[in-house]
């Protein structure tokens, strides 16, 4: 016995240590062929396109897939990648034409078919994706994704494939900014290999991006080479990207700091305050589509009651953003002073100061606006907060801190933790809180109606306070089948005006990305998405 | 002997049929776990149904359960949310714990035992009490300080190791995790010594042996060491079990992808089939090196005999 469990131990060490030099014996010294290590988190779920709802994950398929459109990494705006064009003449029917010459790294070309069988695979129920929410608007994803029972169809009649290189998209309803939607890596093209051989594909997945996949253990590590006949523009600048799995960010952070890793993503909250002195101006920190705000359960009786408006504008002026956001995130928060995030620039629809003094910390103003509306529900608030990740224990203390000192009552504001996301997300979307709990909402693309509609849109998915307001719905209806985009703006722009009055939710502030580079590193910055631009970092 | 080894051995089954049950409930007690998966939007129900049915979430608990421990049996401890078979995670992540634990154990016995020697025969004087100072510091110094005290001193101030540990874990890069996981224990293990060897210097059968005129090294490792290492024997079995499991913070710290680090992933995404399997393993670790500790006890004192 003890001898067998030696003998498995001996074959591993021996398996590991063959990968190791397998992997780490590429090219080194010369510019364009060196390779650079970056962290890395484990992906929640299986990496497909479709399956993938969160950043880690997202990270690798930026890097293998390019989709119609793709995000300016520097403006966040939607440009044609494989697009040629994308016409429409009613926002409701697009002809969607793809540019000639793309294949993936395994030789197969880029077809509508790519796009078309893809799009049915991530929509249908049988498969079970994540994100499958995001092919909603086509028509026929109710049969093919009922909300209930069993699929009446395998695959979305609003898909047409007209040529080789031509589809056409039906949607079941007005959506004009649909088009800028598809830079999402959910509407990657998938080759044949995906649907030929899926185990295979799932443990090293194929995609048509400046990178192919070498090796990757799940888990652990993945080596990313560049691909030389990629026929992009936005060609890899290194010869690839070691992604590793840690444990811990502090121990990134460690990594970096003795040269032991050459790019993290992800400065720990409790080194941002060292962060700028080690390393310097290899520090990164820079505005990301992230937003985070404290909701409300509309579905409780006291919090739905009507003049409760009063109580939660209060609150909000209570709160010191700027010394919350100077102390505890060392300026790596920018207080909010509206819905969604700077990242989609004024013409996107970014309302600077929208909030107004409703988001202005004002002590007096701010008690008098609770006690006319009739005071806190039971004298107290709790806010609820998932403690097992980020700094949420932090800045919800230091809130409630701020609320308490405005209210002259220690006990005025409590934070109330649970003790997993998983439990958190369990209890949110049960209706199970009677408190306010944090929202955090980080964009898919970044459009504005991806901080309005997900959230504050009568039962969408991420409406998890049950807010509901018909006239918000109205204007989000009207901003949808605008064909002209600076009229969808403003109609959105005019929903999140409605979302104020009432005070939806209130806005604390805007997240920016972190990140720190190693000495051999040069261009290295993050996209809107709070991920590394990869292509563009150069090595030595 | 013959017969109580098989009463122990099937002691065992009870024991390891109420821990999994315990454990299996406590995951499901957690919550679902299908509403982390869709991150901060909410699942739609046709999804959270087909995903429920693919991890065998919709039926009743006991049912699962069931189900589980019959799939256990034939050796598929189910699939982890990110679509790996756990037996998979199980064949990365045990080799590495078991080669960081042994690292551990070594440290345990070799230097743990030859400070407990040095001091039981040495008592009150200077490295007596030095030591016992030493491992009153390091019982009182929580793990997490001293690996990170460590991670920073000698991985990034003087360079002489890395501060994360690669992913084939050899041996040599487990050194330094490997002290600090023992470190709490090996004060433990050089106290007991310690204690039981000043006690037995006194036994009469000690006096006989060295009335015999037997050469000093030999009353002490064959007489008085064989004697009192039985309690720290004990420990050192029990041990080899804490440390698997509670290895969560050392390899968190060294970025170490074992059994820890499995069961902290398993937890934070409530997935059961991951921290049932594993906690199951751990269990029947736990059982055999204690067996094993017991049956020790016979080869170290022949007057205890199991009938």
């Amino acid at each position: 016995m003890r001898g067998a469990t030696h003998a498995r131990w001996a074959v591993c060490a021996v398996a590991a240590a063959l990968l190791a030099t397998a992997c780490g014996g590429g090219g080194s010294g010369g510019d364009g062929s060196a390779v650079l290590t970056s962290s890395w988190g484990d992906p929640q779920n299986p990496l497909e396109p479709a399956n993938t709802n969160e950043v880690q994950g997202g990270k690798v398929l930026d890097m293998i897939f390019r989709g119609l459109k793709r995000y300016d990494p520097e403006t966040a705006q939607a440009q044609n990648m494989l697009a040629q064009s994308i016409e429409t003449p009613d926002s409701q029917n697009f002809t969607i034409t793809l540019k000639d010459g793309w294949t993936f790294s395994n030789g197969e070309k880029v077809t509508a078919r790519s796009f078309v069988d893809a799009w049915n695979y991530g929509a249908s129920l049988r498969n079970g994706q994540k994100a499958a929410e995001f092919f909603k608007y086509i028509d026929g994803y109710d049969r093919v994704h009922p909300r209930t029972g069993t699929q009446t169809a395998d695959t979305l009649s609003g898909l047409n494939v007209v040529d080789d290189r031509t589809f056409t998209v039906r949607l079941s309803q007005k959506f004009s900014s649909f088009p800028d939607t598809l830079g999402y890596a959910v509407f990657s093209p998938l080759p044949r290999a995906f649907f030929d051989d899926h185990e295979a594909w799932l443990k090293k997945p194929v995609g048509n991006g400046p990178y192919t996949i070498a090796s990757y253990t799940r888990g652990a590590q993945m080596n990313l080479v560049r691909w030389d006949a990629y026929p992009g523009t936005d060609k890899a600048r290194n010869g690839g990207v070691t992604l590793k799995v840690y444990t811990d960010p502090n121990t990134a952070y460690t990594d970096l700091l003795a040269g032991n890793l050459d790019l993290t993503d992800d400065v720990p909250a409790a080194q941002l305050k060292n962060a700028p002195g080690d390393l310097g101006g290899r520090y990164l920190n820079q505005p990301a589509g992230i937003i985070q705000t404290i909701a409300f359960p509309y579905y409780d009786k006291e919090w739905g009651r009507p003049g409760m408006d009063k109580v939660r504008k209060g609150l909000s002026m209570a709160i010191d953003r700027d010394r919350i956001t100077a102390t505890i995130y060392q300026r790596t928060r920018v207080p909010a002073t509206d819905w969604t995030s700077p990242v989609l620039g004024i013409k996107g629809g970014d309302s600077k100061g929208l909030c107004g003094e409703w988001c202005t910390y004002d002590p007096a103003r701010a008690k008098e606006l609770i006690q006319q509306g009739g005071g806190l529900p039971g004298g107290q608030v709790r806010i609820t907060y998932n403690a097992d990740a980020g700094s949420h224990k932090q800045w919800v203390d230091a809130v409630c801190n701020s609320i308490n000192n405005v209210l002259g009552d220690e006990r005025a504001c409590v934070g109330s933790p649970i003790g997993t996301f998983a439990d958190y997300r369990d209890k949110t979307t049960k209706q199970k809180l009677s408190g306010p709990f944090r929202a955090g909402w980080q964009m898919d693309y970044p459009l504005i109606q991806n901080f309005l509609q997900p959230l504050y849109y009568t039962d969408a998915p991420s409406n998890d306070g049950k807010w509901s307001n018909e006239e918000f719905d109205r204007l989000v209806d009207r901003a949808n089948a605008e064909t002209d985009p600076a009229k969808a703006v403003a109609l959105f722009q005019q929903a999140e005006e409605v979302v104020r009055d009432d005070m939806a939710a209130i806005p604390l502030w805007y997240q920016n990305g972190t990140g720190g580079y190693g000495e051999r590193l040069s261009g290295v910055k993050l996209n809107p998405f709070s991920v590394p631009v990869y292509t563009d970092i150069k090595v030595g | 002997m013959g017969r109580y080894v098989l009463r122990r051995l099937v002691q065992m089954v009870p024991v390891f049929i109420g821990a999994t049950l315990l454990i299996f409930l406590m995951v499901n007690v957690m919550g679902d776990p299908v509403a982390g998966l869709c991150g901060e939007r909410q699942c739609d129900a046709a999804t959270t149904a087909r995903l429920k049915q693919e991890f065998g979430l919709d039926r009743p608990v006991w049912q699962q359960y069931l189900t589980y421990m019959g799939n256990v049996f034939t050796g598929d401890f189910g699939t982890a949310f990110n679509g790996q078979p756990v037996t998979e995670l199980m064949a990365t992540a045990f080799p590495v714990t078991a080669r960081l634990t042994l690292v551990a154990i070594l440290f345990e016995i070799v230097v743990g035992v030859t400070l407990g020697v040095v001091t039981g025969m040495r008592r009150g004087r200077p490295v007596d009490t030095g030591v016992l100072l030493g491992t009153l510091v390091v019982i009182s110094v929580p793990t997490f300080v001293t690996g990170l005290l460590l991670q920073l001193l000698l991985g990034v101030e003087w360079g002489w190791i890395k501060p994360s540990v690669s992913l084939d874990a050899g041996f040599g890069e487990l050194i330094v995790p490997g002290l600090v996981l023992a470190s709490v224990s090996l004060a433990y293990v050089t106290r007991l010594t310690r204690t039981s060897l000043a006690e037995n210097r006194r036994a009469d059968y000690v006096r006989t042996a060295v009335a015999k005129g037997l050469p000093h090294h030999r009353v002490v490792t064959r007489h008085l060491l064989r004697n009192s290492l039985i309690p720290v024997v004990t420990f050192i079995g029990a041990d080899i079990g804490f440390l698997m499991g509670g290895a969560i913070v050392t390899e968190r710290i060294f970025n170490i992808h074992g059994v820890g680090y499995q069961l902290y992933q398993g937890i934070l995404r409530q997935n059961t089939q991951t921290v049932v399997g594993f906690v199951t393993v751990l269990v029947l670790v736990f059982l055999v090196t204690n067996l094993l500790v017991d049956l020790l006890y016979a080869v170290l004192d022949p007057r205890i005999r199991y009938a």
